[in-house]
């Protein structure tokens, strides 16, 4: 085969082909040809690299140098400096917020550095769409060990001892949930995997299958094994086409090599593997939802039991697993239960991988220790709030989770400790919001989204969050009245007690955690007519507050309008005539003074 | 190819074990062939290519070949620096598409560096 002198890693996950890696490829390629080093330099698209801020990123080996901000302009010269000549590129590499000088090395930036790869383990390391590179990074022996030499009872033993729990967001534990479809009576049984991710600012799931596809395949097929299932499905939302193309080239290469279908590595054991892409409805990535829909109908959840386990898809015992669950399998099943369980909590195992978004510098894609300080996430990888703002709170789980606020920074990231806070772990979405952040407003946002998601089979969910909403947006609108937050807490605990699915018990999380950690936004907005994070547009009266205006000017820079008077050291003055409440000066203001 | 056994398996990943020791480190000998624009002027791109041609042809899974730019003594380029691990590091000077490969078999394979060739061992290292 062919060998090169360098490797250049070109990330090609969803955000980067957004910033434009791909053109920086094609550039690249070019140059490289003008230079005549094309047999000598390998460019190599890969899945996410997870530092998505940065995008377009380039990891260089043998040197391991990281390259950020890439556009075509500053290829050629790349190409001639770093490639032919040897001289790495200082101001392509990534600079701290608060550095001065570039870090060369991938493995010294603190957003990787703090950061323990398993399910990640292949990401911006392999081409996902060469077979090939999977394998030769231990791809597929997982699977040759549990299908020749592990009974389905050892693979279910090993995925329990390493104490793997449902990384949907549940945390049910999945050597557990595949014992019961195990000794479900059935000749017919299915496993599926859940890859349905609707959860507003959550990409966790899309890398994994854009970056390691392979690794969940070979998920299905061990946990198929286990089961004795011998199809299985993929279900993933047709939003995510990079993501279905990588698998379809995978699949397709693994049965090409005769590691899906008919007697699999001579073991005598047949498995296929089918994509299933959903509509889009959020209600879908619930379990049941989920199988309805492959089964051809409108995905709606039934009322659990039978569970899935015995009564799943068609009527046939059925196992459900997340992409992430599934992608941590093959290496449970390498290293050992043992070697799985040995990072984490007491009841939270391995790692865990999170969508890292909103209000923070840092944001991308991290795996990270279960247990790990929240802390560490928010400011060692995260890097800390930008605007030199401060840090508000973080909402975890999406929409069925809930926030955890700026007192409880220290809390430990694992099952237990995130669902004492009243947020849950959820499938890792990370939501970070700074001081300008309405909870109200953002409570909002969610209830909004899962309103609009609720499939309206059970009242409580259909017509409890609309009567919820409408009181969300009266208080926002600072038409709010006296006794709202009880009456908002009342209906909360009725829907969570009532609602048929996890959509709908879940749906007033946010609500109940920024009631129970930001009641004093609540009653500014109901007794004050006022928003403390000067976000609800009703509410803003757009004057400059005299005390808190550092006569800067910084907000008269970008009004569309010209309707701020500023001179040097005088505070500025707002025309309301003119404004036509854009809010650019509150976005500019960096000290909260513009109310 | 299809029907894969264990065996092809790990078959594939020893193949590419040239690619992973380039990807993630663990590598044996490092080859440095300086490239600044004297090296370049010199014929560097020469050596660089017979040295790669050598890599291929060994089939040698453990070597790592970079550039880096003028080593600072552009009257001797090309130059290149051989790095084994655990050893002082060989400069070589006034190099061509020859002498490259007898370096690469003597020293690289072997473990042996070409007196008649060499400038200096234990230099600074480069990167």
């Amino acid at each position: 085969m062919e060998q090169f002198r360098a490797n250049l890693l070109i990330c090609a996950g969803t955000g980067c082909v957004a910033s434009g890696s791909l053109k920086v490829k094609a550039v690249l390629e070019d140059e490289l040809k003008k230079k005549n080093l094309q047999n000598e330099v390998q460019i190599v698209l890969t899945g996410c690299n997870g530092f998505c801020a940065k995008g377009p990123l380039m990891v260089v080996y043998p040197e391991g140098i990281f390259y950020q901000g890439l556009n075509p302009e500053n290829i050629p010269f790349l190409v001639e400096e770093h490639f032919l000549k040897g001289r790495p590129v200082k101001n392509l590499m990534y600079i701290p917020p608060v550095e001065k000088s570039p870090i060369p090395l991938m493995r010294d930036i603190p957003f990787f550095s703090h950061q323990i790869l398993r399910v990640l383990r292949n990401r911006g390391l392999i081409d996902a769409e060469k077979i090939d590179e999977y394998i030769a990074r231990d791809g597929y022996l997982g699977m040759g060990k549990a299908l020749l030499e592990m009974t389905p009872e050892q693979i279910i033993q090993t995925v329990k001892e390493s104490g793997l729990r449902g990384r949907g967001g549940a945390g049910f534990p999945t050597g557990l949930k595949w014992e019961f479809c195990a000794k479900a009576q059935g000749e017919v049984k299915y496993i599926l995997c859940n890859g349905d991710e609707g959860d507003p600012g959550a990409f966790m799931d899309r890398s994994v299958l854009e970056a390691d596809p392979h690794a969940v395949l070979e998920g299905m097929a061990i946990g198929a094994k286990a089961i004795g299932a011998h199809q299985g499905y993929l279900y993933v939302r047709a939003e995510y086409p990079l993501a279905i193309t990588r698998l379809e080239i995978a699949i397709a290469q693994a049965k090409e090599y005769g590691l899906l279908g008919k007697n699999i590595l001579n073991s005598g054991f047949d498995f296929e593997v089918e994509i299933y892409q959903g509509a889009g409805a959020f209600v879908c990535g619930e379990e049941t939802a989920l199988m309805t829909s492959i089964e051809g109908k409108r995905g709606m959840p039934r009322p659990r039991p039978p569970f899935p386990a015995h009564k799943g898809l068609w009527q046939k015992p059925s196992v459900l697993n997340n992409v992430e669950t599934l992608a941590n399998i093959p290496q449970i099943i390498l290293n050992g239960g043992q070697w799985y369980a040995s990072l984490g909590t007491e009841k939270s195992k391995g790692t865990k991988v999170f969508a890292l978004t909103g209000a923070i510098n840092n944001i991308g894609l991290i795996e990270v220790p279960m247990g790990i300080p929240l802390r560490q996430i928010i400011y060692d990888i995260g890097g800390g709030i930008p605007n030199k703002r401060k840090f508000k709170a973080v909402q975890m789980g999406g929409p069925s989770g809930g926030c955890i606020p700026e007192s409880l920074i220290d809390t430990s990231v694992d099952y237990e400790s995130i669902t004492q806070t009243g947020a849950i772990m959820g499938s890792g979405g990370m939501v970070v919001m700074d001081e300008t952040t309405c909870m109200v407003g953002i409570a909002r946002f969610f209830l909004e989204f899962t309103q609009e998601e609720s499939c309206g089979k059970c009242v409580p969910c259909r017509v409890g969050s609309n009567v919820m909403l409408n009181m969300l947006h009266e208080i926002t609108e600072g038409r709010g009245k006296e006794g709202d937050i009880e009456l908002l807490q009342e209906l909360a605990e009725q829907i969570k007690d009532t609602s048929l699915c996890g959509l709908g018990q879940t749906a007033p999380n946010p609500v109940l955690t920024t009631i129970k950690y930001f009641r004093n936004e609540y009653e500014a907005h109901i007794k004050d007519k006022y928003c403390p994070a000067h976000s609800c547009l009703a509410l803003l009266k757009f004057e400059v507050n005299p005390k808190l205006c550092k006569m800067c000017g910084l907000c008269v820079k970008d009004c569309p309008v010209e309707a701020i008077k500023w001179e040097k050291k005088q505070v500025a003055v707002i025309d309301k005539e003119k404004c036509i409440k854009c809010k650019t000066c509150l976005a500019n203001c960096r000290f909260m003074a513009i109310e | 190819m299809s029907g894969l056994t264990i065996e092809d398996l790990k078959r594939i990943k020893e193949d590419y074990r040239a690619t992973a020791t380039l990807r993630e480190g663990g590598f044996r000998v490092k080859v440095t062939v300086h490239m600044g624009t004297c090296g370049l002027a010199a014929g560097a791109r020469k050596v660089m290519t017979a040295l790669m041609d050598e890599v291929i042809k060994e089939k040698v899974k453990d070597v790592i070949i970079t550039t880096s730019g003028c080593a600072g003594l552009c009257s001797r380029e090309p130059m290149a620096t051989v790095e084994l691990i655990d050893q002082p590091p060989v400069k070589y000077v006034d190099l061509d598409g020859d002498k490259i490969v007898r370096i690469f078999s003597e020293h690289v394979l072997s473990g042996k560096p070409v007196q008649e060739y060499a400038l200096v061992m234990g230099s600074e290292t480069t990167y």
